[in-house]
């Protein structure tokens, strides 16, 4: 790829509609914090429901209307956008040794598919009925009737396009991200010779090309049922003011698990790379090589594999047949173990370490943190015996909360503090940086423990307000949750700071300034357009190779001659 | 970044690691968090849930104490340069030397080998028997009824003296004359028993065998003192049993959104002794019962 087939020309091809791999993930960082400040808000609005049994600030069906948007911005627009799509472009060709991704063009265009599609999930609270309501699945019936939901008319309407153009979208950044990988790497990057960050893109990126298409064909059946008459997801029978629909045939089951198809391998298109960022921050701020790199490459592996055949672990108790239960629920709970592989070899790099506590390295400890405790709760559920009590509780909220939000976001913050300075070629404030630390991780493991406990009361969640006599325990802890939620929100305020602030005026710093091995660092920071002044560089040694005696004091980078030292 | 504040962000993180440990432990241990129990396999499902509560508590507590250990004794204070000249001596820099693959299993084999027992006996060993009592065989004298969900609520159905649920027909439903659809004509609905109100009664110490229907959208039959949730399908019928061990009044829930006004979905169930039972049964009567 030569970098002059598509050098910028004018604001326009630089800034808006630019070819360069690094723009276009600035763009979708950016993006992704604009949807974060929404989805924020509609959290905020939740909690202050929630915040006491009698509050009604809101209508039932508002407040359907806004957790659907919430949980559907921040987990396709927010996390998905920021961390997979805006990290992955930024980093894919930096690491592997590329001037570009394989599809420049391509690339503009799928980040393009995805401002639209941003556009019309925001534009949903404007139309009539208000936005969808039938929670992030968008289950039918609820989905496909308009007499099922106020927010079952355009609202609806406009989250299948949205939902259409992010697998679009994805689907175009994906195939970037495996033609690059597969492809396009320097002389000597071999595929054991990548930095885990990367292998953990190929992975969801895979992931996602295999399983996203199966939403693409429920969103257009579901289209078709709500406009074109059809019973794809619609039995015999329904009822909606003694008027009985004319709908046979069709069962809303088969949305539900082609829904899950997407819906499982989704989780770690996020969560993976969540792991793979951890890994390489712990590397650099240990100064030490990784413990188990082929393990866990192996781990990511079989982990891919198996969140691709398990999806039905959603669907315990839909009536499915138990013996198909009972399989779902053994291959289940088959993934702690490569998770344990995971967690053992995170932890087991920090043995004999030389930490440096910077902000990305605390976020990476608390990733690390986060991904133990939040898995662990996974047991509870995909055990389909204790599933039957946890199925559809707060027990559900604050496991995937866990997993992919707060696993996702530390990630993701200790990323952007980690690879801000190839971004920028400037530093984020360490200070700010570790305050805001502390004031995201300390309330969001307050909050989504305490829901833990809230599941094992019973308290169900999509309720507008607490009324069953059950779970009144559960529900005494909705006041703190909220109390602590506006703490983590308002947070935010010191990153957006932070972040702005500092691409325009933080300290200058050179090309490595956290004295790493990977490929990424071995350009200038920000890198020309093109990646590399001169010849690609030749990679001559693994990713992580940290330890006295190296080329560069205690490191060697990759592309460092062998015997240089 | 000084030295102090790099011991300062150390002794914090330790800090927040070690409540987060203690506190969640602490949690999980010092409230009985699960609503009572009411059910026979009710008491099958809770010893599943203590078994993942005591051995993922001990894994997450080992694994915390492991991190909290390696945070205090190897973080050094944060410069930027890599460390030369520094002194505390805390850990010796050998030169750069991958772990063998032999290292690497010889460390994830233990870890693996103690998840696999735990996952899958819980999975296996006792959660089985729990699917046996909720799918399995439903004894002869179990008590029948049907349940019919529908926005915001529910109706309760008995088979009445014959045993046998009469046909129904959407196109009968009506809120208040017909509320399940029974067909008239059929003999088996003659002395089928319609409750309107919702109110689900039923024997202790009997299964009961419940079918679920739905009248528009998904719902889920959910009674948590009973460790009961199946979801209701519109389109077929699913069923539930369970064994009250317990008499008393319990809430049912609907555990699937299904609208605005899913929040309220409350329902009721009635344990009584066989006599109350029986006697209520008759008082409601069969719905045609005029006929």
């Amino acid at each position: 790829m030569e970098p002059v087939s598509h050098a910028p020309q004018g604001l326009l091809g630089k800034y808006v509609f630019s070819f360069d791999h690094k723009v276009i993930g600035i763009q979708y960082l950016i993006t992704a914090m604009v949807m974060a400040i929404f989805a924020s808000f509609l959290a905020v609005i939740i909690r202050m429901q929630l915040a006491s049994p009698e509050n009604k600030i809101i209508l039932p069906e508002t407040y359907l209307s806004v957790v659907t948007i919430h949980g559907t911005i921040m987990v396709f627009f927010v996390i998905s956008l920021g961390l997979v799509s805006g990290l992955g472009n930024l980093l894919i060709p930096l690491c592997v040794g590329a001037r570009d991704m394989a599809y420049p063009f391509l690339n503009m265009l799928s980040y393009w598919t995805i401002v639209p599609a941003c556009l019309l999930i925001l534009a949903s609270f404007l139309v009539e009925g208000g936005a969808a309501a039938a929670g992030w699945t968008s289950y039918p019936p609820l989905s496909a009737l308009a007499e099922a939901v106020p927010g079952s008319g355009l609202g609806q309407t406009l989250w299948l396009l949205a939902m259409a153009l992010f697998i679009a979208s994805f689907t175009m950044g994906g195939l970037n991200y495996l033609t690059t990988i597969l492809n396009m790497r320097a002389r000597g990057m071999s595929m054991m010779r990548m930095p885990l960050v990367v292998w953990t893109f190929l992975i969801a990126t895979v992931l996602g090309l295999l399983a996203f298409p199966a939403l693409t064909a429920a969103a257009i059946m579901l289209l078709f049922d709500r406009h074109g008459g059809t019973s794809f997801f619609l039995s015999s029978g329904m009822i909606f003011g003694d008027e009985v629909l004319a709908n046979e045939g069709g069962t809303p089951l088969l949305f539900q698990h082609l829904f899950w198809f997407l819906g499982h391998p989704e989780v770690y298109v996020l969560v993976l790379p969540a792991i793979g960022v951890a890994f390489d921050i712990i590397a650099t701020y240990t100064r030490r090589p990784l413990f188990g790199y082929r393990l866990s490459v192996y781990s990511l592996l079989v982990i891919a594999f198996l969140s691709m055949i398990v999806w039905g672990h959603h669907m315990f108790v839909t009536g499915m047949n138990p013996y198909v239960g009972e399989y779902f629920s053994i291959a289940t709970v088959l993934i702690t173990l490569p998770f344990t592989v995971l967690g053992l070899n995170l932890i087991a790099s920090l043995w004999r370490a030389r930490m440096r506590l910077t902000t990305a390295m605390l976020f990476a400890l608390g990733t690390v943190s986060a991904v133990g405790t939040g898995g662990l709760g996974g047991l509870y559920l995909g055990t389909a015996a204790a599933d039957i009590f946890f199925h559809e509780t707060y027990f559900v909220v604050g496991h995937f909360h866990f997993m992919i939000g707060t696993v996702t976001f530390l990630a993701l913050f200790g990323a952007i503090y980690h690879w801000f300075p190839k971004m920028f070629g400037r530093m984020l404030n360490e200070k700010l940086g570790k305050l805001h630390f502390w004031l995201t991780i300390v309330p969001m493991f307050t909050m989504f423990i305490l829901m833990h406990f809230q599941g094992l009361g019973g308290s169900l969640r999509r309720t507008y307000t607490q009324i069953y006599d059950f779970s009144e325990g559960g529900a005494a802890l909705h006041p703190w949750i909220s109390g602590v939620a506006y703490v983590v929100v308002g947070a935010q305020i010191l990153f957006f700071v932070n972040f702005f602030f500092s691409a325009f005026a933080g300290g200058r710093v050179g090309d490595n300034p956290w004295r790493s091995t990977t490929l990424e660092w071995s350009t200038s920071s920000p890198p020309p357009h093109g990646n590399w002044e001169g010849d690609l560089p030749v990679v001559e040694r693994d990713p992580y190779e940290y330890g006295e005696g190296g080329t560069e004091g205690d490191f060697s980078p990759q592309a460092a001659a062998q015997g240089a030292s | 970044m000084s030295k102090s504040s790099s011991r300062f962000s150390a002794a914090a993180l330790v800090t927040f690691f070690g409540l987060v440990t203690v506190l969640t432990t602490y949690g999980f241990a010092s409230k009985d968090w699960l609503p009572v129990v009411a059910s026979e396999h009710g008491v099958l499902v809770d010893g599943v849930i203590a078994y993942l509560l005591i051995t993922t508590g001990v894994i997450f507590v080992i694994g915390h104490g492991v991190l909290i250990c390696f945070v205090w004794r190897y973080s050094v204070p944060d410069e930027d340069s890599s460390g030369e000249g520094s002194s505390d001596g805390s850990t010796s820099r050998p030169a750069y030397k991958p772990v063998s693959r032999k290292t690497e299993w010889k460390w994830a084999l233990i870890p693996v080998l103690v998840m696999a027992v735990v996952s899958e006996v819980g999975v296996l060993f006792l959660g089985i028997p729990v699917f046996k009592d909720v799918y399995g065989e439903t004894p002869a004298d179990a008590v029948q009824a049907e349940v019919v969900a529908y926005q915001f609520g529910w109706f309760v159905r008995y088979p009445g003296a014959d045993g046998k649920f009469g046909r129904t027909d959407p196109k009968l439903v009506h809120r208040t004359d017909n509320p399940v659809g029974l067909v008239e004509e059929d003999p088996d609905a003659k002395d089928d028993v319609v409750v309107p109100s919702g109110l689900l009664f039923l024997p202790v110490d009997r299964v009961a065998f419940i079918r679920l229907r739905s009248h528009d959208v998904l719902h889920s039959f959910c009674i948590p003192q009973f460790r009961v949730k199946q979801d209701i399908v519109p389109g077929f019928t699913a069923t539930t049993q369970f064994k009250p061990t317990k008499t008393g009044q319990f809430e049912i829930a609907c555990a699937e959104l299904c609208g605005l006004g899913h929040y309220e979905m409350r329902g009721l169930v009635d344990i009584q002794t066989v006599e109350e039972f029986e006697s209520q049964l008759v008082e409601e009567g069969p719905w045609f019962g005029d006929y």
